[in-house]
């Protein structure tokens, strides 16, 4: 069981060395198993877009490399380790190669808070949606970064449309958070979902709720620089947009932090819309280790939404998308804040 | 309107102008490069010919003379005809541009001046079109000769 | 290009950007010099020769028989309907009695050529936009075009199956059959197209009011083909100037008035249900006969001037055949409807963003080798 090890691991730990260095090696380990374990993790989130995107589009996908293609994205992040790293000659330097790490990092951050099981959270800190949020929003520094310094007017056009894109909708991922959060009365996590053992809070908030899950989902779509808002990128407009000057692993970091960002927007939406890693009903209430799958089926359930978007909608134009989050998005969520609220106090929400 | 008509027509604005159907399926006039642009002017404007549609304009090499034809067609009468116009000067042919009064002569002109190296006077951009600024010679006049690039018989 | 010269024309915000040789939404090696304010195009100046063959002036040292292979790499999308345009002009020239027979089999592989040129454009049309799925479906059903043809012609996009006099060879026994199978089949794809693309709300926020060219504006930049009539300007050669079997078959000419992106979409959309009736109308009647009369192996025009104009999916192509009665023609000029679609490029582009660009550039349906012949 996965609760003894860590445990034991821990008891081990504290047995043999200071507290202080313990709890230093502890966290080191936690770090590095989590990073492992996303780093392969997004390799598979972008093989099963690639799938996802074959059924769509009367291909087969990718399925020579591994059992069903399994292994492609791994061979393929391989091949980028072992590429050259070109650059443009007059780009800035320091801040061309630090933009990928802003946003992979920032990507990986936002996993220590997500939980995955009652057990299996790394991080529950109590302002656990806030710091969600604050960290999901300094990726875009890595993206204006990257776009800037790489001295290519595509790159730029690219990165100035992503500024402009997650301020935006920066908004209403918190607003329609903040929906929920009414309902709630915390920030913390594992107390959002332990309010949810008396019905998912998207049943609980009933209309103000599935508003706001809407909300959140287009502008967590927005957010992550998918399609249909992948202005940032717009192939067919901008070539490759903010990393047209980047190659080998620094592409890859960008590539791969999207991914992560999809997944982490979706376990968010999982989490405050549907319980989390509540099973539905409480039918399997009794074996606690089903937990993460719970959470990884409402989750990826979510993501093959986000994928099902990017696959079938045009994109918007770069003024219509901020048209449809200044004009639309945010007066609604304001509204909607409203309603929550006046459902809370008028004790109208649905308890099981 | 049929050919005679048109003929008689256009026949009656300007005098130096030269008539015939022979060896073409269209009425083609011949006009000196003076009154061009004055004629063009008027066939477009003129409410029985009303030729507001240049569907073809091409430079010709007629071996002594270069020449530019027009292709001209009426989308509410539907008659067409042909003005071709000829000059003798090969060093520096010149004509006056007709994008004033059709936009699509714009690039087909440029297309001219590219190739064949015929001046538009008026044209609002007249540069090469197709081959790169510094490219010597009009490639699709007659006496043109390029050892590299063409393969002859 | 005088960049210098471009740059000293700037204003403080304006910039200057490379579109192109190598962009995914020039569809080949144009290359567009944009001057941008921040997002809004200020001018679009086209850059053209990067592939220019001068076909012109090989087709001077061809026979006609020669020049017909020519055609097929000018707009290789249309290309049977570029071949057809100049063996229409050699025929007339001679005045040559032409088969039944080779009129309607013209016909309708000019149709599914049309269509197949529709096909790919929708594709590609809806990838520019960002819905990558469209191309897939695009080429699903153009891949059954290009399958027939090459059954019956051998090739399968440079078809070279029109000679002056008729076709090279005849049908092959299965393309009546294969035809009318496509036939069923595209009619129930095409509703899918709709409802992929047509009617979706973010697909019409990108195109409807975009690009808009007026009636007079499209006359005056010799638009035609679908650019034309989505400004409603009823300008298709198959309707004014019937060749071929055209003049037997009803059909409606796709015609809107909007002159916008999203009218021009649909007209090709509506052009492809008229392909497909005018199909359906000719193939259970393709009458018997010869599918080629004897020609001279060695062609001589008499002394003239020819002009042969025919619909390809693009719009109007025009042939005019300068001859002083020997095997080669004097002068040979194609009149390409993609170059004076483009012209017109900086007219409706200028005031949009790089996105209206792109969406109107791709319903211009540009093919590059047309416009650099």
């Amino acid at each position: 069981m996965p609760l003894r090890i860590t445990e034991n691991i821990h008891n081990w730990l504290f047995s043999v060395m200071p507290e202080g260095v313990a709890s230093l090696v502890e966290m080191t380990l936690i770090a590095v198993v989590y990073l492992t374990i996303f780093a392969v993790a997004g390799l598979f989130l972008v093989l099963l877009e690639r799938r996802v995107a074959a059924w769509f589009q009367l291909r087969i996908g990718p399925n020579r490399v591994g059992p069903q293609g399994l292994l492609q994205t791994m061979a393929d992040a391989i091949k980028l380790l072992t590429k050259e790293l070109t650059g443009t000659e007059k780009a800035d330097k320091f801040l061309y190669n630090l933009a990928p790490y802003f946003v992979i990092i920032s990507a990986l951050m936002a996993l220590a808070v997500i939980p995955f099981s009652a057990e299996f959270h790394a991080f529950d800190i109590n302002i656990g949606i806030f710091f969600l949020i604050a960290i999901s929003s300094i990726g875009v520094i890595g993206i204006l970064l990257g776009g800037w310094s790489s001295n290519n007017k595509y790159a730029l056009i690219g990165a100035m449309r992503s500024g402009v894109q997650t301020i935006s909708y920066e908004l209403s991922v918190g607003l329609s958070l903040l929906t929920m959060v009414v309902i709630t009365g915390s920030l913390q996590l594992s107390e959002i979902i332990e309010v949810q053992k008396s019905g998912w809070l998207i049943l609980q908030g009933h209309i103000p709720a599935a508003i706001a899950f809407m909300v959140f989902m287009i502008s967590g779509t927005a957010e992550t620089n998918r399609a249909p808002f992948d202005m940032v990128e717009a192939e067919s407009e901008l070539g490759a947009g903010f990393h047209t000057e980047y190659s080998g692993m620094k592409f890859a970091y960008f590539f791969l932090a999207e991914f992560i960002n999809m997944f982490i927007i979706s376990a968010i939406a999982a989490t405050v819309f549907f319980g989390g890693w509540l099973s539905p009903f409480g039918i399997t209430e009794s074996i606690p280790e089903l937990g993460v799958f719970w959470f990884l089926l409402k989750t990826m359930a979510l993501v093959f939404l986000m994928m099902w978007f990017r696959w079938t909608f045009p994109r918007l134009r770069v003024d219509q998308l901020l048209t449809l989050e200044w004009k639309y998005l945010l007066p609604i969520n304001l509204v909607n804040l409203v309603l929550m609220a006046l459902l809370v106090w008028l004790n109208l929400t649905l308890r099981l | 309107m049929t050919h005679e008509a048109l003929q008689d027509l256009i026949g009656s604005w300007f005098q130096e102008l030269e008539f015939t159907s022979e060896e073409s399926q269209f009425l083609n006039i011949k006009v000196p490069p003076e009154n061009l642009h004055a004629l063009m002017q008027q066939l477009r404007e003129h409410p029985d010919t009303r030729f507001d549609y240049l569907f073809c304009l091409s430079g010709v090499d007629w071996g002594e003379e270069l020449g530019v034809v027009y292709h001209l067609e009426s989308t509410t009468k539907r008659h067409m005809l042909v003005v071709k116009v000829y000059t003798a000067d090969r060093e520096n042919p010149e004509f006056d541009s007709v994008s004033d009064i059709w936009a699509t002569a714009e690039f087909h002109e440029r297309e001219v001046f590219d190739f064949f190296g015929i001046r538009f006077t008026n044209h609002p951009n007249l540069k090469r079109l197709f081959l790169t600024e510094d490219w010597e010679g009009f490639p699709l006049r007659k006496d043109y000769e390029d050892d590299v690039n063409m393969i002859l018989h | 290009m005088e960049t210098e010269v471009l740059y000293s024309n700037f204003k403080s915000e304006e910039y200057f950007i490379n579109m192109g040789p190598q962009h995914p939404a020039t569809h080949g090696v144009l290359r567009l010099l944009l001057t941008i304010d921040g997002e809004i195009i200020k001018k679009v100046e086209p850059d053209l020769g990067y592939i220019h063959r001068s076909i012109e002036k090989m087709c001077e040292r061809d026979s006609y028989q020669q020049i017909v292979h020519l055609t097929d790499r000018m707009d290789y999308l249309s290309a049977n309907i570029n071949n057809e345009a100049v063996c229409l002009a050699v025929e007339n020239a001679l005045q040559l009695e032409i088969p039944e027979r080779v009129k309607v089999i013209r016909t309708i592989i000019g149709e599914l050529t049309r269509i197949a040129s529709h096909c790919l454009w929708w594709g590609v049309m809806g990838m520019d936009v960002g819905a990558l799925t469209t191309y897939f479906y695009g080429f699903r059903d153009r891949e059954m075009i290009n399958d027939i043809m090459e059954e019956t012609c051998g090739a399968r996009l440079t078809m070279n199956y029109n000679v002056p006099g008729g076709l090279m060879l005849d049908i092959h026994p299965n393309f009546v059959n294969r035809v009318k199978e496509f036939v069923a089949h595209f009619k129930t794809k095409l509703p899918e197209y709709d409802r992929l693309l047509t009617g979706n709300v973010i697909f019409q926020k990108r195109t409807v009011g975009v690009g808009v060219l007026s009636r007079e504006d499209a006359i005056s930049f010799g638009a035609s083909g679908p650019v034309g009539r989505a400004s409603g300007y009823s300008c298709d050669v198959r309707k004014h100037h019937p060749y071929s079997a055209y003049d037997r078959v009803t059909f409606e000419e796709a015609l809107r008035t909007e002159g916008d992106t999203y009218a021009r979409y649909l007209v090709r959309i509506q052009e492809m249900w008229e392909s497909l009736s005018i199909v359906e109308q000719l193939i259970d009647n393709i009458p018997e006969g010869e599918h080629r009369v004897a020609t001279n192996a060695v062609i001589k025009l008499p002394k003239g001037e020819y002009y042969q104009k025919v619909e390809t999916a693009r719009g109007e192509l025009g042939v005019y055949i300068i001859s002083t009665g020997t095997k080669n023609p004097y002068r040979l000029k194609f009149r390409s409807p993609g170059f004076s679609n483009l012209s017109l490029l900086n007219h409706i582009a200028v005031g949009g963003k790089i996105g209206d660009l792109v969406a109107t550039m791709a319903t211009l349906d540009l093919v590059i080798p047309d416009i650099d012949r």
